[in-house]
């Protein structure tokens, strides 16, 4: 699509739980010559719109995980934006974070006792930007999700909808690299889910690199690229025409 | 401004749950009013001595006889031999000298009896020696003392049981069939402890020698040294001086035993030293299990927030900042409970507590403060730290 790099490097990711016998290969790849994991490669590119699939214990999460560098690989390498994460500190992980990605969870996993301006506002903070700019991005930010009015307002004097929408907001206010969906609209019903996707496909068309985990094929239908991964190996890769 | 920001997330954690914060803030509360009050007290009860000791005039030595244990021989009595031979003796840090009996009556006055606390006979010396001023009238004499006149000083304590309002100055009082003529009134002094030294009549020696002890023995012989920096000096001329009269060659066996009000203040202030350091011990205590207080809330609220955390550090929380986040909370915590301690022990130390007036120790209200704000900083750390080393998959998994 573009000259670029892509934007999610994955050489031989491997993930692996416990030890000895009880060892389980969260992530794992096909099989070698001599039947050990090879690992998940996988590339990535800059404003592509893609959905993981996979039954539970398929390793979607692990992925995830990984992709969000909330969690390290067992082996392999991992390039985000240019960068290598798989070395970093836990400091240099948090700015990673802070700077590439923008988390949008299942149960939205908003700041409680915060306004809506406020949960916006927190990556910039940890970023360290300044307060009145903070401000300007984050009323952008919640414009950009239709929310604008609703700034002043906590978690729980909004719906399921509109608190995703705000973790959306709040994801995209750092202009990361990348947005990483998990499951976005698992807790939600099918009209929340709807704006929710059409947000989220309105920023992939500004060139935002999206991923998105999900089990549901209504869901993965409006991504471009769709990879379904079995037991912990990517068992089909499949690009599809956008469906508007 | 991100500190300005960890204020505000601190506030808002303790907002949501007023209750808990209150509580936990009591317990440090307790702990700094207590440290600030129970010093107070210590030392108010310090300074009570030290006033007392002072008004007993603090360049004053009291010599009195003293039965050696194990001695074959009784003591020799003190006689007003011995005081002349003080007076009269070549010692420079000897001011004056006065011998003191002490007895005990009722005074009549019409016919209003009342039985004051002691009557003394002395010198005139005795007034400044003892620290004795008159308020109204005059002191008696030397010439009084010469001639025995029946003239009496009283303290202001005896002047009102007797006199009622009436100007006792020229009044005649008649103590155990003798009258004597009031020639003055004492100053106050004030009470300190169980005695009052202003229920007391002063008379001459030889006057109250007549009429009540007959002419044998006193009972101390109040000697003044020059100044307060000569009292020791003033302790060892008249040790020497009544060895001498007393015909005793070995200073160890003594029948008599000099003390200077330092030697009791020092024996009573250390006293109250210990004293003030058991309280502040026992209030240190209570201190350090509001501290633990603070540990144990925000043990209870790290776990409570977990998801919170977790939250946080994906959305690129560095550790600093969720360490701050807790500390500042922990610390709010201290320093909200430390201040209104520091204004609850200034306020009950306005209060009179068990007959002590407490006296505040400005050190003790910096350093209680100082000591809950490093106490919340120090148990705050460990919940603190613990929140900080989540890793952030955990603590968004946890429920």
């Amino acid at each position: 699509m573009t000259s670029k790099p892509p934007v999610i490097q994955l050489r031989s990711v491997a993930k692996r739980y416990g030890h000895g016998d009880a060892t389980v290969h969260a992530l794992r790849g096909p099989d070698g010559p001599d039947g050990s994991p090879l690992g998940v490669s996988l590339d990535i590119d800059e404003g592509d719109f893609v959905a993981v699939m996979g039954s539970s214990g398929s390793g979607k999460s692990t992925l995830m995980n990984i992709l969000g560098c909330l969690d390290v690989p067992t082996s392999g390498r991992y390039l985000l934006d240019g960068t290598d994460v798989g070395h970093l500190d836990e400091q240099q992980l948090s700015l990673v974070r802070n700077r590439k990605i923008g988390f949008i969870f299942q149960s939205f996993n908003l700041v409680p006792r915060t306004t809506a301006l406020a949960q916006v506002e927190l990556p910039l903070a940890y970023a360290g930007v300044r307060s009145a700019e903070r401000r300007r991005r984050a009323l952008a930010a919640l414009e950009r999700v239709g929310l604008a009015d609703r700034a002043g307002h906590k978690p729980n004097e909004l719906s399921g909808g509109q608190q995703q929408r705000v973790a959306v907001a709040r994801a995209l206010v750092t202009a990361p690299a990348m947005l990483l969906a998990d499951e976005p609209t698992g807790n939600l019903d099918s009209r929340s889910t709807d704006e929710v996707l059409t947000i989220i496909e309105g920023l992939n068309r500004t060139g935002r690199t999206i991923v998105l985990i999900t089990h549901e094929d209504e869901v993965a239908e409006r991504a471009r690229r769709v990879i379904r991964l079995v037991d912990g190996a990517v068992a089909s890769d499949v690009r599809q025409g956008v469906s508007v | 401004m991100i500190a300005w920001q960890m204020i505000r997330f601190a506030f808002g954690g303790l907002a949501a749950n007023k209750v808990r914060s209150a509580l936990t803030m009591l317990g440090v509360l307790i702990g700094v009013a207590a440290v600030i009050l129970l010093l107070a007290v210590g030392n108010g009860s310090s300074v009570a001595v030290k006033n007392s000791i002072t008004a007993l005039g603090t360049n004053s030595l009291t010599v009195s006889s003293s039965n050696l244990r194990g001695s074959a021989t009784a003591a020799k009595p003190l006689t007003v031999n011995d005081a002349k031979a003080l007076a009269e003796a070549q010692a420079p840090a000897i001011k004056s000298v006065a011998p003191v009996v002490t007895t005990s009556g009722t005074a009549l006055y019409g016919d209003i009896s009342h039985a004051p606390g002691s009557i003394v006979g002395t010198y005139p010396a005795y007034f400044e020696t003892a620290n004795q001023k008159i308020a109204k009238g005059d002191y008696f004499s030397n010439d009084d003392v010469l001639n025995s006149r029946k003239v009496a000083v009283i303290g202001s304590t005896t002047a009102t049981q007797l006199f009622a309002g009436e100007d006792p100055v020229g009044k005649r009082i008649v103590i155990g069939g003798t009258p004597f003529t009031v020639t003055g009134v004492l100053q106050t002094k004030g009470s300190s402890g169980f005695n009052d030294p202003d229920d007391v009549v002063i008379a001459p020696l030889p006057t109250v020698q007549n009429a009540f002890t007959g002419f044998g023995s006193v009972n101390q012989i109040l000697v003044q040294a020059s100044s307060a920096e000569s009292t020791t000096e003033a302790q060892a001329e008249i040790s020497r001086v009544l060895l001498g009269a007393h015909a005793i060659t070995d200073p160890t066996k003594a029948d008599f035993r000099v003390s200077n009000q330092t030697s009791l203040l020092t024996a009573r202030e250390s006293t109250t030293k210990t004293f003030t350091v058991l309280l502040g011990a026992v209030a240190a205590i209570s201190l350090l299990v509001g501290g633990i207080g603070i540990t144990n809330i925000m043990l209870v609220t790290v776990t409570e927030r977990t998801r919170e955390i977790g939250i946080r550090k994906a959305l690129g929380a560095p550790r600093a900042a969720i360490l701050g986040q807790f500390l500042t909370e922990s610390t709010l915590l201290s320093v909200l409970g430390a201040g209104l301690g520091v204004a609850a022990g200034l306020f009950g130390a306005r209060f009179t507590i068990v007959g002590i007036t407490p006296v505040v120790i400005p050190e003790s209200v910096v350093g209680a403060f100082a000591i809950a704000v490093a106490i919340g900083l120090f148990f705050g750390s460990y919940p603190a730290n613990r929140a900080a080393a989540l890793r952030p998959i955990d603590a968004l998994r946890h429920e």
